[in-house]
């Protein structure tokens, strides 16, 4: 117990709510970032759980239209911005500058601010419930059902202002990474030596810097279509002048695309550090690992139409990105036969982490697969629209991202917590998972391919689409089940773990030479680098001369940034601005004045307390 | 966050990776993802040029004489601000505020032809909603001149610490990275006077697609 008072509670920081409310260390930033991500899997799980309720059986009336638009906008959005992406920001934050041999990240503050900007973001965007009921136009929000004429209450208003506000957030967190693991590495660790999920982040980074822009840009067009009564995306009516609404389209996967990447870049990632450690070999091809992540990051940005098949683009613009994403699929291989190879002829260890890695590799093969049939127009002409699209992007998703997510979850746990998570609750999780999944989600394959088109709320009998439908539901209360499982092996272990030591998986990585959990300044003395594997070297080293490694051990710490609430403050008036977009320019105002007064506030704040020499940023 | 040992205690400059420094990374960083801000609106800028169904076109009002004046202010606005930069970085703090001051007359000077502009063009009758060029023409010009705004606010701040004395020859960099800023702001509007005015500046409405 005495360990964990230590995470949570450094000796130098304190543990009060004042204390986590203006952290600016990482480590606090990422269990931030990754509670609330967790608490929004559980809405987001809770109504995929309606939805499967109402499709369970025909012509059901359990939720009706209105509410089930509503819950699968919803439910798509918050998977994608308030699940998937804020529990790898998590992951970055608690990993990257503990793997670089950093003592935190480059601008903690600016940390901070990201991490209160994406909390207000989510919060402004579910709080349309209290006002109109829950956005209901899809997670991409197409044109022109988004217009005034027809959402006429708030709702799309909601949605447009969390957006931009969580843009900001992934923005802000983005540049942050990019200048820590640019500029922040331990001597000696070349980018060549950089751990892949170091190198995932960095291009995950690279690419929310520059897709979020995009749809940042067609969000203030929607907002100005709806508030100011501009025709960006609404076509001309007789006597007057107007858009297309084809454009929101493009702007919006040109975002898009490049967003599924960053979905699931921090995810191989992790898998990449599981894999060599649980079949204790190093990385197989790692240079071509590193190589096919730049350039599935590059190529990303020239695939989007292939969201815009069905529109009619003509056949030039189809069999240019027919081809470039057939293209795409190749580094993807790439990465999975190194994955295979790095499994080949080591000797595997079934831990909960890597029965998730390995579920990970399995289920985003499927869901792959299926990508590459969308890929070939005539095919995806059939399959656009249909539970087919559904099936494939919960493989690549849930199969690919979350596995992938939960896999880091039990691997990084005991680090911070100085306790493993429970083995035998975790394989329960993982068994109950996969074929709660599998079940929920093979079937749609089927549907679609009998027609079955996603996002409608019912279906007639006559259809036979009845089987299959009640087996995915059925389905998703196994996934529901697992997901209880999980939440209760990681309270349990929390107190009652397994004391996990420094190192329990015999880590390859620096984060493993540290204590569990890590000291709040991190390293004692930034280490020096000689290889990929650097902890691995070391041991070995250390066992070929049999002397143990020592444990670092304390002589007083460096100084760190003193905590700050300027951030909180800033971030509070950035989301009463955007809230002041949908009700009154008064509020929106204000909420620039709170924004100007935080960022003179931040500026003019020493970044260490007086007495403290070290210079904050 | 220096990455020193924690014993040495007076750490002078923080080593870095690359030897640069973190704010500056962070600005340059920062400026890629303003490319792609711009790139966006521009593009959408040229998707709908010669959409308009009705008037006024850009042959109507845009006036290339009067925004070519305002450009060349806005040029004169960048040499200002290098000046200001040379002069803080050998330590004359006198010339460093009259630069500074200098860079922010000629920001607000050009801001005051873009209103100049804006109220013109709305008594000519052309307003966001108008017509798509409106809208594309004030969405693309207006966020341009939001970010001369806050550069403007920023170049006062660095003003003011200035006169205070806290802006010194030591922290030269805190006027380099606003220097960065207010350079991409400029070097955009290059791009939007070159592709809105001069280029695109004598359209008239829908043009019918070539070779029929
Ligand atoms: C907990 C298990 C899950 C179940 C039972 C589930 C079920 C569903 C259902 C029934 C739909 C609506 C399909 C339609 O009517 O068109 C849907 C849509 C969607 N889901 Fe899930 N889902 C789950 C997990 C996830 C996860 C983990 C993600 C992402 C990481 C995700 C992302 C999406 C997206 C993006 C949509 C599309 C929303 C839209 O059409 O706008 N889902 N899901
Ligand atoms: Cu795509």
């Amino acid at each position: 117990m005495a360990a964990i008072t230590q995470t949570l509670r450094p000796a130098t920081e304190s543990n009060t709510i004042w204390g986590w409310i203006t952290t600016i260390d990482h480590k606090r930033i990422g269990v931030l970032y990754g509670m609330t991500s967790i608490f929004y899997f559980l809405v987001g799980g809770i109504e995929a759980l309606l939805l499967r309720m109402q499709l369970a059986s025909p012509n059901s009336t359990l939720i009706g239209a209105d509410t089930y638009n509503q819950l699968f906008t919803m439910h798509g959005t918050t998977m994608i911005f308030l699940v998937v992406m804020p529990a790898s920001v998590a992951f970055f934050n608690l990993i990257i500058p503990l793997q670089i041999g950093a003592r935190d990240v480059a601008f903690p503050r600016l940390n901070a601010f990201s991490y209160w900007v994406f909390l207000f973001g989510g919060i402004l965007m579910y709080s349309s419930f209290f006002v109109d009921g829950l956005p209901d136009v899809g997670w991409f929000g197409y044109s022109n059902l988004t217009a005034y004429t027809f959402s006429g209450n708030h709702r799309v208003d909601f949605w447009v202002a969390g957006l931009l506000v969580l843009g900001v957030s992934s923005v802000a967190g983005a540049l942050n990474f990019i200048v820590t693991i640019v500029n922040l590495r331990a001597p000696g660790m070349r980018l060549m030596r950089m751990p892949l999920f170091t190198w995932t982040t960095l291009v995950t980074s690279t690419l929310m810097v520059l897709a979020f822009p995009v749809i940042t840009v067609a969000l203030v067009f929607l907002l100005f279509d709806r508030q100011f009564g501009t025709n960006f995306f609404i076509p001309a009516v007789a006597g007057g002048d107007g858009g297309d609404p084809i454009l929101w389209q493009h702007l919006f996967w040109i975002f898009g695309h490049p967003e599924v990447y960053i979905l699931i870049l921090p995810a191989m990632g992790i898998v990449s550090e599981v894999i060599p450690v649980f079949s204790r070999k190093p990385l197989f091809g790692y240079p071509f690992m590193v190589y096919a992540v730049i350039s599935i990051a590059f190529m990303g940005f020239g695939v989007w139409s292939h969201h815009m098949f069905t529109v009619g683009l003509g056949p030039i613009a189809d069999s240019f990105f027919a081809i470039s994403t057939l293209l795409i699929a190749v580094p993807t291989g790439i990465k999975i036969f190194n994955w295979l190879g790095t499994l080949w002829g080591g000797s595997i260890r079934f831990t909960t982490p890597m029965m998730m890695a390995l579920g990970f590799i399995t289920m985003f093969i499927i869901g792959g697969l299926s990508g590459v049939l969308h890929a070939v127009v005539p095919a995806d002409t059939q399959q656009s629209d249909t539970y087919f699209i559904v099936a494939h992007f919960h493989y690549v998703l849930f199969g690919g991202s979350m596995f992938a997510l939960f896999s880091g979850i039990y691997y990084w746990y005991p680090k911070f917590t100085n306790r493993l998570l429970g083995e035998g609750l975790g394989k329960l999780h993982f068994w109950l998972m996969i074929i709660g999944f599998n079940l929920t989600f093979f079937p749609m394959h089927f549907l679609g391919l009998q027609g079955m088109p996603r996002r409608i709320y019912t279906y007639g009998s006559n259809m036979g689409w009845d089987f299959w439908n009640m087996v995915s539901s059925i389905g998703s209360v196994i996934i529901a089940v697992s997901t209880l499982v999980f939440l209760v092996n990681l309270f349990r272990s929390f107190k009652s773990g397994k004391v996990a030591g420094n190192d329990p998986w015999d880590g390859a990585t620096l984060e493993w030479t540290m204590s569990s959990p890590p000291p709040h300044y991190n390293f004692e003395t930034i280490p020096t680098v000689y290889s990929r594997d650097p902890f691995w070297e070391e041991k070995e080293k250390a066992d070929a001369a049999g002397t143990p490694i020592k444990a670092p051990v304390s002589h007083g710490h460096p100084h760190m940034p003193s905590p700050s609430f300027f951030p909180l403050i800033a971030a509070l008036g950035l989301s009463l601005a955007a809230a002041g977009t949908i009700f009154s320019n008064v509020l929106l105002a204000f909420g620039i004045l709170v924004v100007l007064i935080g960022v003179y506030g931040w500026s003019f704040e020493p970044a260490t307390k007086p007495g403290a020499e070290h210079s904050g940023h | 966050m220096s990455s020193i040992p924690a014993a040495s205690h007076s750490a002078p400059a923080e080593p870095t990776t690359t030897g640069l420094n973190h704010r500056k990374i962070l600005m340059w960083a920062f400026l890629a993802s303003e490319c792609m801000f711009f790139t966006t609106l521009i593009s959408t800028y040229m998707i709908y040029r010669h959409r308009s169904l009705i008037g006024p076109f850009p042959e109507d009002i845009i006036d290339i004489p009067v925004t070519s004046v305002s450009t060349f202010v806005l040029l004169m606005s960048s040499l200002a601000m290098v000046l200001a930069l040379s002069a803080l970085q050998r330590g004359d703090i006198k010339r460093t505020k009259i630069w500074i001051l200098a860079t922010v007359g000629f920001g607000t000077t050009f801001l005051l032809f873009q209103v100049f502009e804006f109220n013109q063009f709305y008594h000519e009758g052309l307003s966001p909603r108008t017509n798509i060029f409106g809208s594309t023409f004030f969405t693309l010009t207006g966020t341009h001149g939001a970010h001369v705004t806050i550069g403007v606010i920023w170049l006062l701040s660095l003003f003011f610490a200035a006169v205070k004395g806290k802006l010194k020859k030591e922290n030269a960099l805190n006027l380099e990275i606003a220097g960065l800023y207010w350079h991409f702001v400029d070097i955009v509007w290059i791009v939007i006077f070159t592709l809105v005015y001069l280029i695109a500046g004598n359209d008239s409405g829908v043009v019918p697609p070539a070779g029929g």
